[in-house]
């Protein structure tokens, strides 16, 4: 019932934004609120569910956003030629070398050889790697650089790839596999090791995934940003020029730019909504089996889940990977909806630690808890601008009009946001520390 | 000769000073995260935050100063508002501690609940630090620029390279070196530091001996807010100032705090170095070097860099994995606080 | 022999010194660990407290020093009614307590250690540090080592050591001998009768029940957190049913 009436508030939080602002505004808080959803179901299984602390959300994130690049772009056929197995060859060799490497460690007994022969296989394949790589990494780079620059995607149609928008789709789950593969690297190295120890780790692999993303221009064009992403939905301008459409929306009271506006909104709406109601039913029957009352047995009580014979670090593992395959999934989605992957618009307050505030307000270790707090939070990421700006008016009401200070207080509303992020997130840990809709 | 006299010149300036610098800064950065680690048992993800506004109290009262037309002549005016930054951001610390984590000491709440805890207080400090000054770079570094300039050490050596000596690197290792001294003759030869071990090593202990907890969490947070200060300051003057870097700092700030082994004063000042000095070597371009080094026909046509520069995340980061799978107290054991 | 706790305390014509009377309760909310227990000791004597695992022997003594929730029953020291005291203003009232485990400062040095057990006082410690040094000579060739790197007995040695910095009137002692070799124990128990004869009394907790009493001006077996047998460690070492129940013999 309470939960019902808290939904129930949030809907009211976005029909207010439709009717007040516009039903464009609120669509679009909407649908990445939809998205937030979805990240705050997947650190829900991570925290709430297994109690493990991952702060590399962002980069998760992000390797989903490169996933959609790297499937639903066009393929740059020049660069391929150019350089494309070379550097899939390089790889490769790379990938061997640090799984040799790992082979020497430990097959071979330690020792003074042992230590030697590992350096030495590291560094030797380092350099050889290098040689490989960079030729072929710049005769890729060197090609069209303001246009393309990059291998591109597995897009090969050619010019019509923006037709092909169903490959966007596509990218999706190999952004899950993608952030899932990132994960249990991560996991296998950090999981075990003490919860602050984990973190710490995520955080710097989200780091390195962004600059990863900032700097293999080959890959990703780094800070040139790919733009034009294919769609899975229809273009406005087709929209707009289509006269069934016009019509319809002539006979609804619409324009036909708003309308057509609003259409494509709505389908990423349903698409979104679409996933984020499997993942609802999966993460609820997860929670409620076995497997998901002994994840929380080994959260609650590691030792003695121990001691009763679980193996907790493969089961952490496990969770793990699939919570970062869900971020992953909606990084993907995240770029799909933007049309566009700059890597320098990942900011870890907003990708990671907001996704936090958003699991910890709505109650964690429950999945409609998250997802109410993946609504609520990103409305008012989205709306405490507006809201400060109009609270700040009021409060420099008194100050004259070309008051220095005044015009700071104005030009800082933008960090009101931040700041009242953490306010939410102090006053919920100390007064409600089990969310606003608890586990039960 | 001369060409290996250039070579290590060209090494000393384009490495060895900065790293020491850099490492003087993450030194200073990870006794704050170690210390509170140490005495309040959790991972302080504030701390980055904490040494921005610690740095932009300073900064500004450096500009007030400044319009007023003081200044330490060929120092920064800096250092003499960074009292007043301490001031300031020691008074932060103990209304933070007051207000948020002191509930959650007396609810004995478990690491990892402080560890979220300090997000909140790092959003709420990142959200004032940009209310306040804004995101963008601040300059406020004055007097004398260089303790020796590339040009004068060509002139007074002759030799090819030049050997650039900022006034902030001096500085900021100058400073470090006189905070560590003190920090370690507080902890170790007075009774309110001794107190503080204690307290870290056997916090029951420390009670049954009757050590105030309250007292010493006081001057721990007293303590963190100077050192903080004292890094974010330097930091600035050595680089530039923006409330975005501090919160990337703390990255290579934890590394070396978990290199060095959490709770370990000597340690993370350890840790500080080896990351400061991975990080510049990797990154750096030896082109330079090597060809003073090497014959002509062996030179170098890259540029003899193992990674470009935005890795360095990278490698504080795998120095940070390799010693917590292989030594996972840290390459400093022993002593905590 | 068996007498009820309230007959001990009727029995004595003054009240001990330090006295945990007829105490019931647990740590925590959680269930009563102790039932009507007491626990008395005279001014420089030696009280042992012996039984089997899980008597409730430690907690007999925790409670004393207020370290659980005494529900029924009193703790009074000197006369004065103490039960409502937290641990540390215990210490501040001269009780001194040497816990089982965990009871030195291992990465100060020795003497730190020592220092921080006299960090209340505010007079010059140096004499005290003396006396600690008479009683434990070799802390003082090891004063300016990490008590951490000490063997077990010499750990003792400071924990006790650290516990004597604030001139306690009473010194309790949680199983002191756990894990020494019994060379090392007969030493211990040498220093404990020589601190006695100082006028401080003790009050401990051992496994090694035998030898316990035999330095014990009284001991108390426990048995289910309640009061089984009391008397002079010479009567309950003769006593047939201490011998039989867990004695060995």
């Amino acid at each position: 019932m309470k939960n019902a009436l808290l939904f129930g508030l949030v809907a009211l939080l976005f029909l207010g934004t439709g009717l007040f602002q516009s039903w464009n505004v609120a669509l679009s808080i909407f649908n990445m609120a939809l998205i937030s959803a979805i990240l705050a179901l997947g650190v829900n299984m991570q925290w709430g569910f297994a109690g493990l602390f991952n702060i590399g959300i962002m980069g998760f994130v992000a390797l989903g956003g490169l996933a959609a690049v790297l499937v639903s772009m066009p393929t740059t056929t020049e660069a391929w030629t150019a350089g494309g197995p070379r550097v899939l060859l390089s790889l490769v060799f790379g990938a061997l070398t640090v799984v040799g490497a790992i082979l020497i460690r430990t097959r071979m007994a330690p020792g003074r050889l042992r230590t030697i022969l590992f350096l030495s296989f590291l560094i030797g394949g380092f350099i050889l790697y290098r040689a490989l790589f960079d030729p072929a990494r710049d005769a890729i780079e060197a090609v069209n650089p303001a246009a393309t620059g990059y291998l591109g995607g597995l897009n090969n149609w050619g010019e019509d790839y923006r037709d092909y928008g169903w490959m966007t789709l596509v990218a999706w789950p190999v952004g899950a596999l993608l952030a899932a593969g990132a994960a249990w690297v991560v996991g296998k190295t950090a999981l075990g090791l003490r919860s602050d120890y984990l973190a710490i780790a995520t955080l710097g692999i989200s780091e390195i995934v962004i600059a990863i993303l900032k700097n293999e221009d080959w890959m990703s064009r780094g800070v040139k940003n790919v733009i034009g992403l294919p769609r899975p939905v229809p273009y406005e301008i087709d929209l707009q020029q289509s006269e069934t459409f016009v019509e319809r929306a002539n006979a609804l009271g619409f324009d036909a730019v708003t309308a057509s506006s609003l259409w494509i909104k709505l389908n990423y709406t349903f698409l979104f909504a679409v996933i984020l109601i499997i993942l609802l039913i999966g993460a609820q029957r997860a929670l409620k089996s076995p497997w998901g009352r002994m994840m929380r047995a080994i959260r609650d009580n590691e030792t003695a889940a121990e001691a009763m014979g679980k193996d907790v670090t493969r089961r952490h593992l496990q969770i793990f990977v699939l919570g970062s395959a869900i971020c992953g999934l909606a990084g993907a989605m995240m770029t799909t909806l933007d049309g566009q992957l700059t890597p320098s618009s990942y900011q870890p307050l907003r990708f990671t630690f907001l996704i936090w505030v958003m699991v910890i307000v709505g109650g964690s270790g429950n999945n409609w808890g998250a997802i109410l707090g993946g609504f609520l939070i990103w409305w008012l990421w989205i709306q405490v601008e507006p809201l400060g700006a109009l609270l700040m008016e009021f409060l420099t009401w008194p100050l004259p009009e070309d008051s220095a200070l005044k015009a700071h207080l104005l030009d800082s509303v933008q960090h009101m946001r931040l700041l009242t992020m953490g306010v939410i997130l102090l006053l919920v840990l100390r007064f409600s520390p089990r969310g606003l809709i608890p586990e039960r | 000769m001369v060409d290996i006299l250039n070579a290590i010149v060209a090494l000393t300036n384009f490495v060895i000073i900065p790293a020491t610098a850099y490492g003087a800064q993450l030194a200073l950065g990870a006794l704050g995260v170690t210390l509170i680690y140490g005495i309040l048992r959790f991972s302080n993800f504030a701390h980055g935050d904490t040494m921005a506004f610690g740095a932009m109290v300073t900064i500004l009262f450096t500009w007030w100063f400044q319009s007023m037309g003081i200044s330490l002549g060929p120092l920064p005016t800096a250092l003499l508002a960074l009292p007043l930054g301490i001031i300031f951001t020691s008074g932060l610390l103990l209304a933070t501690d007051r207000v948020v984590y002191r509930f959650y000491r007396q609810q004995k709440a478990k690491p990892v609940i402080l560890v979220i805890v300090s997000m909140g207080v790092m959003f709420v400090l990142n959200g004032l630090v940009r209310f306040i000054i804004g995101p963008n770079d601040q300059r406020f570094a004055d007097g004398e620029r260089f303790i020796i300039s590339a040009r004068d050490f060509k002139e007074w050596s002759g030799l090819r390279e030049g050997l650039a000596f900022k006034t902030s690197q001096g500085l900021t290792i100058v400073v470090a070196f006189i905070c560590v001294i003190a920090l370690f003759w507080f902890l170790n030869r007075t009774r309110t530091g001794k107190s503080m071990r204690a307290f870290s090593d056997n916090e029951d202990l420390a009670l049954l001996s009757g050590i105030n907890p309250e007292r010493v969490v006081m001057v721990t947070w007293l303590i963190v807010a100077a050192l903080a200060t004292v890094a974010g300051v330097l930091y600035g003057l050595d680089k530039s100032y923006k409330p975005f870097t501090y919160f990337q700092l703390l990255l290579p700030i934890f590394a070396s705090a978990v290199v060095g082994g959490l709770g370990s004063p000597l340690g993370a000042i350890g840790g500080g170095f080896v990351i400061a000095f991975s990080e510049v070597t990797i990154t750096y371009a030896f082109k330079k070097v090597l060809t003073y080094l090497m014959p002509e026909q062996l030179e170098p046509d890259g540029l003899v860099q193992l990674l470009s520069t935005d890795y360095k995340f990278a490698v504080s980061f795998a120095i940070l994995v390799i010693v917590l799978l292989f030594k996972p107290t840290g390459l400093f054991k022993g002593q905590s606080i | 022999m068996r007498l009820a706790a309230q007959e001990v305390g009727k029995k004595k014509m003054a009240e001990p010194y330090l006295i945990g009377d007829a105490m019931t309760g647990g740590y925590g909310s959680g269930a009563d660990i102790l039932h009507g227990c007491t626990i008395a000791v005279e001014k420089g004597q030696i009280a042992v407290i012996v039984g089997p695992n899980g008597a409730g022997k430690s907690t007999a003594m925790k409670a004393v020093f207020g370290m659980l929730n005494v529900r029924e029953g009193a703790v009074r020291l000197a006369g004065e009614d103490i039960t409502a005291l937290t641990p540390q203003a215990r210490v501040a009232k001269g009780m001194a307590f040497v816990p089982q485990t965990q009871n030195i400062f291992t990465s100060l040095t020795v003497e730190e250690n020592l220092e921080m057990g006299a960090f209340l006082r505010r007079d010059d410690i140096t004499e005290t540090m003396e006396q600690v040094y008479g009683l434990f000579p070799i802390l003082r060739d090891k004063r300016r080592q990490p008590a951490g790197e000490l063997s077990g007995g010499q750990r003792q040695q400071v924990a006790v050591g650290r516990a004597l910095m604030t001139k306690p009137s009473i010194l309790m002692l949680d199983e002191p001998t756990a894990g020494v070799s019994p060379i090392v124990m007969d030493e211990l128990f040498d220093r404990i009768i020589e601190v006695a004869r100082t006028g401080i009394s003790i009050l401990m907790v051992e496994q090694n029940a035998k030898q316990a009493l035999d330095i014990a001006d009284i001991g108390y077996v426990l048995v289910q957190g309640r009061n089984a047998h009391t008397g002079t460690g010479e009567e309950l070492i003769n006593d047939a049913e201490v011998r039989r129940t867990f004695l060995g013999g």
